[in-house]
C-alpha cells in the first residue's frame, strides 16, 4: 500500500495547476441551464482546450487515442480540475466516461478511429439510449427492435430518460436483434447517428425545472451494421462493460466536487453563525470524514481495476451506493446551513439539492445496486 | 519506485493470511466460548504466544528484538484479531511494547485509561497501565461485554494516554473493521442456510439489502483504516475510527436481526461482536470527539481555501 506521489506525478500536478490557472480565466461565461446549444458549445469548447493542451483521454489507452496516463495521474487530473473550479464534463459525460471507454475496450480498429478522436477533440456529443418506458431496472426486457435489412438494421421503438439527447450526435443504443432468443442473448449495442431520418426527440422537464433528459422515438431508423460494437446478440456483455464504467469510475470526479462543497459549506456556516450549532458542526465533520474515505475507496478501486485491464469491477456498486447517499445528505446539510434560504432557487445549493435526488436512481437505483452487492459479491441466492 | 498503488502487497496478504491461520488454530470458536465461561479472565499462555508471534513487538525495530513492520501491517494484524474476537488489552499492550518491560514479549499485560473516565478494562489481569504509574487500585464493575472485564479505578489517570491516542484509535478501528467484516460473513452464511416460506431467507430482498449495506459500511471503513495507516494523519485516523465504529456496531446489530431469535441468544456469537464493538467505540476516540476533530480540520481547510 503506497500513497506517495512520484517526482513525475508531482510535476504533472504542478504543470496542470499552472495550465488551469492560466486557462480558466480565459473561459467564456457559463450559459444558462436552459440554453442547450450554448451548453453544448461551452462543454465542447472546454474539451477542445483540454485536448489541445494534451489532457484529453488521459487514462485512455494510447491505441484508443488516449495519453496512456497512469490511474494516479487521472486522479490527480480530477482533483486539480475540481480544486480549480474547472467546468464539469457536462455534455461530454457519456462520450468520455462510458460510451468512449466501451468502444475503446470492445470496438474494432475502424470503430475506434471513427468515434474516439471526435470525443477527445470535443467535436461530438454522445448520449445513452438504454432505458425504455417498459425497461428501467429490468434493462434486459428492452423491446426496441432492430431488423436486419442488407447492410443496415432497421430500428423501431422508444427510449426514455435519455440525457443530452437534444444535443447529441451519437447515441449508444441497445436494441433487440433476436426476439426469439432468451432475453439476455438477443441484444446488440449500436452507435446511432442522431441525425438519421425517423428519430424524434421530445424533451422531458425534470423536477429541477430544466429539460435534462428526453424521450427518443425511433421509427424505422436505418443504422449501418458496421455501427454495431461487439457481435450481434452479444450486446448484453458489452452493456455490462458500459455499466461497469458508468458505475465504477464515472462519478469519481464528483467526490472531489463534494469535498470542495463541504469546505464552502463550512465557510458559510462560520460566517452566518450556524457553525456554533454542535449538531450541525458534527454532521459536517462526519461528512468530511466520509468523503475523505470515499476518495480513498476510489484510489483503492482504481488500483484494483488495473488488475482487470482497466475495467472496474463490482466494487463500483459499493462505491456508488455509499457515494450517492452521502451526496444526498451533503445537500440536506447544506439546507441546514442555509436555513430558510434553502427554499430559494436563487441559491446554487438548492438546485444542487434537487439534482442530487436523482443520484440514487440514475445509473442503476440503490435497490438494484444492493441486489448486485448481495448476489454478485456476497453470493446470496436470487429470489423467486 | 514509490507511487500511488493503494493495494495490499503480496507480503501484506501473506501476513494477513498467516495471522488468520494462527488465530483460527489457537483461538477458534471453542477457545472463544471458553473465554466467555471464564468471565473474560485472560489466558496468559495465549498472551505469551501472541507475544512470541510478534503481535506486540510488530513495530519495534528488529535491532531491538521487534519485527520492524509499520502501521499498515499492524492494522492488518489487528483486523484479524478483531475478526477472531481475540480478547484482552491488545492495543494498549502493543503500544506499550518497548516501554513497559515484558509487553513486547507478551509476558506482561498492559491496559490503558482509554475509556474517557475512571473505567479501565482488564485491570485485574494487568501488570501495568499505559502512562500511569503505579498500577491504580480499583473495584470490579459488572461489564456489559463478557470478554471485557471492567474496573472502576480510584483515580483516573487519563493524561498518560494522550501520546498514544492516535495510534490507539487507529488500531482499535482496525479491530472494529475485522469484527464488521466477520458479522457480514456470519449474516450471509446464516441467510444462505436458514429457510422460511420455502426459500433461504437470504433470497428475501429485505434481508439481502441489510447484508449489502453492512458490506458497504465495512468496505468504506476498511479503506479508511488502511489509508490512515499509510498516512498516519490525525484527521484520517479520526475518520477511520468513526467509520469503523459505525460499521462494527451497526454490522453486529444487523447481523443480530438477520439471525432472528437465534441472534438474541447467549449461544450465538453475534452478541459478543456487538458488545465488544460497543466497548471499542468508547475507546481512544469517541464518535463525538472524532466528529469535532474532523469539523475543526474542515474549517482549517476552508479558511486556507
Ligand atoms: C437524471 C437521470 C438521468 C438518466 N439518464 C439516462 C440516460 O441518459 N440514458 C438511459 O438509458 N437512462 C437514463 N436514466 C434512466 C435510469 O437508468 C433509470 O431511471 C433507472 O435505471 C431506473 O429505471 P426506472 O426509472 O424505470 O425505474 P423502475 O425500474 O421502474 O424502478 C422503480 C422503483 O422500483 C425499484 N425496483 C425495480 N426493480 C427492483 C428490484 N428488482 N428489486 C428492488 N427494487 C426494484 C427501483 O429501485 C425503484 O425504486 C436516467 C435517470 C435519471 C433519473
Amino acid at each position: 500500500m503506497d500513497l506517495t506521489y512520484t517526482e513525475e506525478e508531482r510535476d504533472f500536478r504542478a504543470r496542470l495547476r499552472e495550465w488551469l490557472g492560466k486557462t480558466l480565466p480565459e473561459l467564456p461565461a457559463r450559459p444558462s441551464p436552459d440554453d442547450w446549444p450554448g451548453r453544448r458549445a461551452y462543454d465542447l469548447g472546454w474539451q477542445r482546450r483540454l485536448h489541445d493542451a494534451g489532457y484529453a483521454g488521459l487514462h485512455w489507452p494510447v491505441d484508443a487515442g488516449g495519453r496512456g496516463a497512469t490511474p494516479t495521474q487521472h486522479l490527480i487530473f480530477l482533483e486539480e480540475t475540481e480544486r480549480a473550479g474547472a467546468p464539469y464534463v457536462g455534455a461530454n459525460f457519456v462520450g468520455l466516461l462510458h460510451a468512449g471507454p466501451t468502444i475503446a475496450a470492445e470496438g474494432t480498429a475502424e470503430q475506434r478511429a471513427r468515434w474516439l478522436p471526435p470525443v477527445l477533440r470535443g467535436d461530438e456529443v454522445w448520449c445513452q439510449g438504454f432505458s425504455e418506458p417498459g425497461a428501467g431496472s429490468d434493462l434486459a426486457s428492452l423491446r426496441t427492435r432492430a431488423v436486419r435489412d442488407g447492410d443496415a438494421y432497421v430500428v423501431t421503438g422508444s427510449k426514455i430518460w435519455t440525457s443530452h439527447a437534444e444535443v447529441a450526435d451519437w447515441c449508444e443504443l441497445l436494441v433487440r436483434t433476436d426476439p426469439q432468443a432468451p432475453r439476455h442473448r438477443g441484444i446488440s449495442w449500436l452507435a446511432l447517428p442522431m441525425d438519421a431520418p425517423g428519430i424524434t426527440v421530445r424533451p422531458l422537464r425534470t423536477l429541477a425545472g430544466s429539460a435534462e433528459f428526453a424521450e427518443v422515438f425511433l421509427d424505422e431508423v436505418r443504422v449501418p451494421v458496421a455501427n454495431r460494437v461487439g457481435a450481434e446478440n452479444d450486446g448484453w456483455r458489452v452493456t455490462m462493460v458500459t455499466l461497469s464504467f458508468e458505475r465504477g469510475t464515472a462519478f469519481v470526479g464528483e467526490v472531489v466536487a463534494c469535498r470542495r462543497t463541504l469546505t464552502r459549506l463550512a465557510r458559510t456556516a462560520q460566517a452566518n453563525g450556524r457553525w456554533d450549532d454542535p449538531v450541525l458542526r458534527r454532521t459536517l465533520g462526519r461528512l468530511h470524514g466520509e468523503f475523505g474515505a470515499l476518495w480513498r475507496l476510489t484510489q483503492w478501486n482504481v488500483s484494483e481495476a488495473q488488475r482487470s485491464g482497466g475495467i472496474p469491477g463490482t466494487g463500483g456498486s459499493v462505491f456508488k451506493l455509499a457515494y450517492s447517499h452521502a451526496r444526498q445528505e451533503l445537500y440536506d446539510v447544506a439546507a441546514e446551513v442555509l436555513g430558510a434560504d434553502s427554499l430559494s432557487l436563487e441559491e446554487e445549493w438548492t438546485l444542487d439539492r434537487l439534482s442530487s435526488l436523482s443520484y440514487t436512481i440514475a445509473a442503476g437505483t440503490s435497490q438494484i445496486q444492493r441486489n448486485i452487492v448481495a448476489e454478485r459479491i456476497l453470493g446470496l441466492p436470487k429470489g423467486r | 519506485m514509490s507511487a500511488v498503488d493503494f493495494r495490499l502487497t503480496q507480503d501484506q496478504r501473506d501476513l494477513r493470511a498467516g495471522v488468520r491461520d494462527l488465530l483460527a488454530g489457537r483461538y477458534g470458536r471453542e477457545a472463544l466460548r471458553a473465554s466467555v465461561e471464564a468471565d473474560g479472565a485472560l489466558d496468559r499462555d495465549l498472551w505469551r504466544e501472541l507475544g512470541a508471534a510478534g503481535l506486540f513487538a510488530l513495530r519495534l525495530a528488529e535491532s531491538g528484538g521487534g519485527v520492524g513492520l509499520g502501521l499498515p501491517e499492524a492494522v492488518l494484524v489487528f483486523e484479524e484479531a478483531g475478526r477472531a474476537l481475540l480478547p484482552g488489552p491488545l492495543v494498549a499492550t502493543h503500544l506499550a511494547a518497548g516501554t513497559v518491560p515484558g509487553a513486547a514479549e507478551g509476558t506482561a499485560v498492559v491496559t490503558a485509561f482509554d475509556l474517557d473516565g475512571p473505567l479501565v478494562a482488564h485491570l485485574g489481569d494487568a501488570d501495568a497501565v499505559l502512562g500511569a504509574d503505579p498500577l491504580p487500585a480499583g473495584t470490579p464493575v459488572r461489564s456489559a461485554d463478557p470478554l471485557t472485564p471492567l474496573w472502576r479505578a480510584e483515580a483516573a489517570g487519563g493524561a498518560g494516554v494522550e501520546a498514544y491516542r492516535e495510534e490507539g484509535a487507529l488500531l482499535t478501528a482496525a479491530l472494529q473493521v475485522g469484527s464488521a467484516l466477520r458479522t457480514v460473513e456470519l449474516a450471509v452464511r446464516y441467510a444462505g442456510e436458514r429457510e422460511q416460506f420455502g426459500q433461504p431467507i437470504g433470497a428475501f430482498q429485505a434481508v439481502k439489502h441489510l447484508c449489502a449495506d453492512m458490506l458497504v459500511r465495512a468496505e468504506v471503513a476498511r479503506t479508511a483504516v488502511y489509508a490512515a495507516a499509510v498516512t498516519a494523519d490525525g484527521a484520517e485516523i479520526a475518520a477511520a475510527k468513526l467509520l469503523a465504529d459505525g460499521a462494527a456496531v451497526r454490522g453486529a446489530r444487523d447481523c443480530l436481526q438477520v439471525h432472528g431469535g437465534m441472534g438474541f441468544t447467549w449461544e450465538a456469537d453475534v452478541h459478543l461482536h456487538l458488545k465488544r464493538a460497543w466497548v471499542r467505540a468508547r475507546q481512544w476516540r469517541t464518535a463525538a470527539g472524532a466528529e469535532e476533530l474532523l469539523a475543526e480540520r474542515l474549517l482549517e481547510e476552508a479558511v486556507a481555501g
